[in-house]
């Protein structure tokens, strides 16, 4: 790299403006050589300052795999778990510059469980450098990083054939390796895919050609970032602002700041809010402290507009005459990022841009195998499983689909107890079912409903484990009500398992299903106003959430009936802890499947301890104050 | 640089819009001045939302104190202080105590107790991920247990530039906008900004005294020279700014901000030689980050 010197600074910042940035990821299988291939591409582009190289020259001799070689994979496993145990845990952000771009680089890991690691970083990259190594050809781990680098939507591929020097710089053995890739990623959409034969470890084809490999003509990997092109001009480019902030200092200044996530916009445009369908002209557009005569996508802007409309934070701005659609209703690919299973039915916090909604997954339509692409049924999503699904959410998104904007088109789902996030998604496309099927507006309301029958129509929900009691205080709270002109119906957890339910088991995705419909069912009757007794183990958290979350604030009585589970055994009225015990019966709560208490329930019954009487008396005073 | 920018506000704005009481961590360093600059872009014509916060350990440069009071002034926002009072009464110092003890003491323990007495969810910090090793691992929203710990093998992950930003209480988030900056990118953007900055980045002669082959900078009067010891004077200047007595000052010419430029991309040595903290212990870095530091 030459000597800049300070008279020169004018020139030298205009050649970095226009530089472009690419961002790519280095992916395969372990052992393929990653690490050592950026730790090359820095060392090669003098982006390694001398205290660096010295650290480096101590860290080889602690932890090298190199023997008297400097180790150059040192330079990004900066973890000390990582250094320790010679392989990528999580990805690393490196920084290098050529005379014609700036690259980020992040390097990804190649251990299965740590997919989603490796999702984490292709989501922003332009460019996969796929490594395979020379010995082992392609491996389970390429195929899965290749399935994975398509579908978060990389177009570009590079073909690293690394360590060539290992096997004596031969070209069949290239060539075979090449031939095996093509016809593997021949199902993917991939724009470009570009293979190089290399040698991370000595330098072959990085940036120098290789003298040990003449028969190869092509672009080192180096000439091949520098040149590629990556940035192919949308097809449709319509002007989408997804609202970050509203910026109001004072009354006079009501600004709409975000990121603009395609197209451009001018004063004077004519823009729409959506999902309002409001229409609304530019006035004035601000970058930083300036006023603007235009903005494109890529841009962090704010924007005033010629009238005061309503448009908050999770609003989308977009051409009027080219709108997003809005849905409630999709097909997304999902890829699952925990250990605890993802179960159909259960709600999860969905962040799209800067929306935030609740969540189902409706259905899982078929589960891809990671590394054969084989489509599979599947109950339940587990750790770095993708799946094709069906989702819907508690208001509409403005969206695009994922393979025309990343940024309307990708998801996170979160835990709405742990707040981990669990999944990351990439919409395909909207059901249009939400478009056909309109809620009736019906004539009666539930007040006129339950106004005729002098009462304040309720769920009480009772949990707890099997022989608790549950059932026994339900039913004569509900001989008490009748007895008193109350209009009641109990739905009882074995009872409904006998129709309604039939068709569902005792996993846990099958348990959150179960909750679902029977929370359905007692919602219809609040609705009708009736008060709805539910006597059901329902040991999730989230489950009872949702369930809570159908019902209008103060309708939904949380019960918690605890009784010790030693108790419960020792009850065991259906003798089913003996044959939870013996092993004869799967996926019994508190045996071998968790219960997890309520945290604040409305009314927490220590049916251990009191009367079943007693327990009944505390409900009606429950059932009083709250009414 | 557009795009960097660009990122850096949208993480910004982000972070304020899901927050309930963020701060921004303000070290006076040359990444603080710019992540501030980032910060009023944001919300201009509005001053930023939040307050700034100053970990004072009591031996920054005095010129660098002075900038502070300038910046408050000039930015319109909060300044919120803090020493920790135990680190006061037992009179901890890089000289007297080791620069571990100090760092420990004033630095990291002192920003855990400005953090849980504000009781921010959302802690803005200018660290970048080019200078370090663990830096390079780091999330752009990362994720902190309760008690401010970093758990480098349990990140959340972090897809497109959509962010978790969901906490439980006593857990918190440190923000870094700028982690994909490179020094040399800090440099252009202050340049091309016309960004103030504390004028020790510029060389200038300035009393120093060689120490295991450094130059430290004899900035007050607690400097404990060896008897016959005295300062001379060198024209330095430093690459990063924390503690005088634990910040190696450069020999440099490079008086003007065009100098800097050149002298930073034709550097052969890391921006960070000069921070003795950073290679006391092996992963010394990452052990710091797992207690709490930045």
């Amino acid at each position: 790299m030459s000597i800049l010197h300070a008279q020169d600074i004018a020139s030298f910042l205009d050649g970095q403006r226009n530089k472009e940035t690419l961002r790519f990821i280095t992916c395969g299988s372990v052992d393929d050589g990653k690490s050592t291939l950026i730790g090359r591409l820095l060392f090669e582009s003098k982006s390694i300052f001398d205290d660096q190289l010295q650290a480096l020259e101590t860290d080889s001799r602690q932890y090298g795999t190199q023997g008297e070689k400097m180790d150059l994979a040192l330079l990004v496993d900066g973890l000390q778990a990582e250094r320790e145990q010679g392989i990528t845990i999580d990805v690393a952000y490196r920084f290098f510059a050529t005379e014609r771009r700036r690259y980020i680089v992040a390097d990804t890991p190649g251990h299965e469980q740590y997919t989603r690691n490796m999702a984490t970083g292709a989501s922003t990259a332009d460019l996969a450098v796929i490594l395979i190594g020379a010995r082992k050809g392609v491996l389970t781990q390429t195929r899965r990083h290749s399935r994975i680098v398509a579908m978060m939507g990389i177009r570009h591929v590079v073909l690293a054939v690394n360590k060539m020097d290992l096997v004596g710089c031969d070209q069949a053995i290239y060539d075979g390796i090449v031939a095996d890739y093509q016809t593997f990623a021949a199902g993917f959409a991939f724009s470009s895919i570009q293979a190089i034969p290399l040698s991370g470890l000595d330098g072959d084809n990085v940036l120098n050609h290789s003298t040990r490999m003449p028969w190869y003509s092509g672009p080192t990997l180096m000439e091949y970032l520098d040149t590629v092109g990556v940035h192919a001009p949308n097809e449709r480019d319509a002007f989408r602002l997804p609202v970050q902030w509203v910026n109001r200092p004072n009354l006079d200044f009501r600004g709409f700041c975000g990121r603009i996530a395609e197209g451009a916009v001018r004063p004077g445009d004519t823009v729409r809010v959506l999902p309002s369908g409001v229409t609304v002209q530019v006035k004035a557009i601000l970058a930083g402290f300036d006023e603007v005569d235009m903005a494109t996508a890529g841009d962090a802007v704010t924007l005033t507009l010629t009238e005061e409309v309503d448009a908050s934070r999770g609003d989308v701005l977009v051409a009027a005459a080219a709108p997003a659609e809005v849905a409630d209703q999709f097909e997304a690919k999902l890829l699952w990022m925990v250990e605890h299973p993802m179960s159909p039915g259960r709600q999860y916090l969905l962040k799209l841009a800067c929306k935030e909604v609740t969540a189902t997954i409706t259905d899982i339509k078929y589960r891809e195998d990671v590394n054969t692409g084989t489509h599979l049924a599947a109950k339940t999503l587990g750790l770095n499983e993708i799946a094709t699904v069906n989702l819907s959410t508690s208001a509409p998104l403005v969206f695009e689909p994922y393979g025309a904007n990343r940024v309307l088109g990708g998801f996170i789902l979160i835990d709405k107890l742990t707040f981990e996030t669990v999944g990351a998604g990439m919409i395909d496309f909207a059901l249009r079912r939400a478009n056909n099927i309109h809620w009736q507006a019906l004539e009666l309301s539930k007040t006129v409903r339950a106004a005729q029958k002098h009462q304040a129509p309720r769920c009480i929900w009772f949990t707890g484990l099997s022989g608790s009691g549950k059932s026994t205080i339900a039913n004569v709270l509900e001989k008490r009500l009748h007895a008193e002109g109350k209009h009641t119906y109990l739905l009882d957890g074995d009872n409904v398992r006998h129709g309604l339910n039939r068709d569902l088991g005792f996993t846990e995705a099958d348990r959150v299903e179960n909750i679902r419909r029977v929370a359905e069912v007692a919602r219809l009757m609040v609705d009708a106003g009736l008060i709805v007794l539910v006597s059901f183990i329902s040991p999730f958290i989230s489950e009872r959430r949702m369930a809570r979350e159908l019902f209008a604030p103060g309708e939904f009585l949380e019960v918690f009936v605890d009784t010790p589970i030693e108790e419960c055994e020792r009850r065991d009225v259906k003798g089913l802890y003996a044959k939870a015990r013996a092993g004869t019966l799967k996926n019994f709560t508190g045996i071998d499947s968790p219960y997890e208490a309520p945290q604040a329930p409305e009314l927490h019954l220590h049916a251990g301890q009191l009367s079943t009487q007693a327990c009944v008396d505390a409900l009606v005073g429950a059932l009083e104050t709250v009414t | 640089m557009i795009t960097l920018e660009a990122e850096s506000i949208e993480n910004i704005r982000e972070a304020v819009a899901t927050a309930r009481n963020p701060v921004m961590m303000y070290s006076i360093g040359k990444d603080s001045s710019v992540m501030l600059h980032l910060a009023r872009k944001a919300f201009y014509p509005a001053p930023p939302p939040f307050p700034l916060l100053h970990v004072d350990t009591g031996w920054k440069f005095q010129e660098m104190y002075l900038h502070r009071t300038r910046m408050v002034a000039e930015s319109g926002m909060k300044l919120i202080t803090h020493t920790n009072p135990e680190g006061i009464a037992g009179g901890v110092g890089p000289f007297t105590h080791g620069s571990n003890y100090h760092t420990d003491v004033m630095k990291t323990q002192g920003l855990k107790q400005a953090l849980d007495e504000l009781g921010s969810d959302v802690v803005f910090g200018g660290a970048r991920r080019d200078e370090e090793k663990s830096r390079a691992k780091e999330r752009v929203f990362s994720f902190r247990a309760a008690g401010h710990r970093w758990d480098p093998k349990a990140q959340r992950p972090e897809l497109w530039n959509l962010y978790n930003t969901h906490v439980k209480p006593g857990e918190t988030i440190r923000v870094f906008p700028i982690s994909n900056w490179t020094e040399l990118d800090i440099w252009q953007y202050i340049y091309a900004e016309r960004i103030p900055i504390v004028p020790l980045y510029l060389a200038a002669e300035r009393p120093v005294i060689n120490r295991n082959g450094q130059w430290i900078m004899v900035d007050d009067e607690r400097f404990p020279f060896a008897p016959g010891e005295q300062a001379q004077l060198k024209r330095v200047r430093f690459r990063t700014l924390g503690c005088w007595p634990l910040t190696a000052a450069i020999e440099s010419d490079a008086d003007t901000l065009e100098a800097v430029i050149a002298e930073t991309f034709n550097a052969r040595g890391s921006e960070r030689e000069g921070r003795l903290i950073d290679s006391d212990t092996p992963g010394s870095m990452e052990k710091k980050k797992q207690e709490g530091y930045f």
